[in-house]
């Protein structure tokens, strides 16, 4: 339904976005991550038609973005970051006119049966200026939905909510999924747990991790992992933790910590389930080496998120 | 054109809700009707012409006030994303609020058609001349909108824009004088811009092509350079 590819994107010398590839079904629910400047938001306002790309392509619904901008952008209902409304107009005379532009043809039953979903129905004749602004939200969000477009973009369609709004709109965007695609931007990871079937993660303009929360989760987690500092020569050390039974790997970290007088830091991934810290410390006694810590070092997808978009390494590692 | 109309009445809904509309038009009807009394009575000539001929001077403030906030207000609340990510082209949102904001001085002028009726009531008044005078006022304002819907583009800020489209239009209401003081060619080519030269056969009952197609010119620029502007953040 939405395929992108090498989408780039710069103001001036600033490149925002730099070759991000994805693609997603119909009827998938894809959490677009990252932090704040990471080019979540550039590259929504390509796919919306209101930024043209520098280079690279966007499709959606079929329909290129820049070349056929009208058709792509009538299959798509958007919800930019800062929701635009028109603060001196009822809700429902706002809804009318987005309908309006939107061309629907039955508008007053599309407005009202929108304004249910969105349950802004009992706010209807407000002036949009005095709503709350969870309200305000949802008044942006019914105007993404209306026309029930095959494709909604919503960026950052939480922000600034109290936490019973924001578990009241993940559930609504949960059941716009299967019907709708839905892309949806944040820098919330429990968002996407809650939300999303699949997660891009972007950072510095590039993609830099792509899959389901369970696999994000996995690929880290399928082998245990245990975090290990010792004193003493780095190759013995390695050698002797290597030949521990049931140790699938052993990698020294020099780039992450500090190392000095002879300490280092090394990363154990172990077969599930086999626990071998035991192992592991008598190993390094037996050698005559310092233990100076060992615990298990389990990535939450928060840990996955931050270890790949704060080190520039691992990101190009990742992207290329 | 359901899209310029649905952006015209939106706008004119706007206007309507927002005390500016009740202020500019209070401010315009008063400097209006002390211009019609004072002329009228100093004169004794039940004609319009005087009126006409001044209340140029009056959109010269009354138009800025009207066309501030027209794409300023959008481009500053992100409003203009909504618009420009559903299938709505640029030129639809510039001709719709065009188009609100000329309606909006139809309504003014509407209101001062009290004047010919007093003079119809009181005297025996020459209809040529009003009629023409009110379509020169008509055209000359459609003109001053288009100015100001073109300032109004280029910021997000509506004081900004009031005071650019104030200053457009007081170098094209002095580029008569600042002509003349030039002479040659180029004295020429700068007086022919001037927005009052091409307004002062309208009062007396006569429309000249040459004018007619000045006003509808500078509407024409008016209105691409604000579709230009809006497209050029796609230049960034």
């Amino acid at each position: 339904m939405i395929r992108v590819e090498h989408l780039t994107k710069n103001y001036g010398p600033r490149v925002a976005v730099a070759g991000v590839t994805f693609e997603v079904a119909k009827g998938e629910v894809l959490g677009f991550l990252g932090p704040n400047g990471a080019g979540k938001t550039t590259t929504m306002r390509i796919l919306t038609g209101y930024l043209p790309p520098s280079g690279g392509r966007a499709e959606v619904a079929g329909f290129d973005v820049a070349r056929q901008s009208l058709q792509a952008r009538a299959n798509i209902g958007y919800l930019p970051e800062t929701v635009p409304l028109y603060p001196d107009m009822s809700v429902h005379s706002y809804l009318d006119f987005m309908a309006k532009i939107k061309g629907i043809k039955e508008r007053r039953k599309e407005v009202d049966l929108t304004m249910e979903k969105a349950r802004i129905a009992h706010r209807a004749d407000d002036a949009i200026g005095k709503l709350s602004k969870g309200l305000r939200q949802r008044v942006g969000l019914a105007q993404a939905l209306l026309g029930d477009p095959p494709v909604l973009i919503l960026d950052e369609p939480t922000s600034g909510l109290d936490p019973k709004q924001i578990i009241e709109t993940r559930n609504l965007i949960k059941s716009l999924g299967g019907e709708h695609t839905v892309v949806l931007s944040t820098h919330i990871l429990p968002e996407v747990a809650a939300t999303c079937s699949r997660i891009v993660i972007i950072s510095n303009g590039r993609v830099v991790a792509e899959d389901t929360p369970e696999n994000l989760d996995r690929r880290l987690k399928g082998a245990d992992s245990i975090a290990v500092t010792v004193r003493g020569p780095r190759e013995a050390v390695t050698r002797a933790l290597r030949s521990v039974p049931h140790v699938l790997s052993v990698q020294a970290d020099s780039d992450g910590r500090p190392v000095g007088n002879q300490l280092s830091a090394y990363t154990i991934q172990s077969e599930v389930g086999a626990d071998v810290r035991e192992a592991l410390a008598s190993a390094v006694v037996k050698g005559g080496w310092g233990l100076m810590e060992l615990r298990p070092a389990h990535l939450s997808l928060e840990e996955i998120f931050l270890q790949l978009t704060t080190s520039d390494t691992a990101g190009e590692a990742e992207a290329a | 054109m359901r899209n310029v109309w649905a952006v015209t009445t939106r706008e004119l809904r706007a206007y309507f809700l927002s005390p500016l509309a009740y202020i500019v038009m209070a401010f315009f009807l008063f400097g209006a009707g002390l211009l019609f009394a004072l002329i009228v009575e100093q004169s004794r000539e039940a004609s319009l012409r005087g009126l006409i001929s001044n209340v140029s001077v009056l959109f010269l403030f009354v138009v800025p006030m009207i066309s501030m906030r027209l794409l300023a207000e959008e481009q500053r609340t992100g409003t203009i994303e909504l618009l420009l990510t559903n299938p709505v082209q640029e030129w639809q949102i510039v001709t719709g609020k065009f188009l609100a904001s000329i309606l909006m001085i139809l309504v003014m002028l509407g209101l001062t058609l009290l004047f010919p009726l007093f003079l119809f009531i009181f005297g025996n008044p020459d209809r040529g001349p009003i009629a023409t005078g009110y379509v020169g006022v008509i055209l000359q304002a459609a003109a001053f909108l288009a100015v100001g819907l073109w300032a109004s583009s280029l910021t997000e800020n509506q004081i900004v824009a009031a005071i650019l489209s104030f200053i457009f239009l007081l170098v094209l209401w002095l580029s008569d004088n600042l002509g003349q003081s030039l002479g040659g060619a180029l004295g020429t080519i700068v007086s022919y811009t001037s927005v009052a030269n091409h307004f002062q056969d309208f009062p007396t009952g006569v429309i000249n092509t040459k004018d007619v197609l000045y006003y509808l010119t500078m509407v024409a620029a008016g209105l691409v350079l604000s579709t230009l502007s809006l497209q050029a953040r796609r230049l960034r």
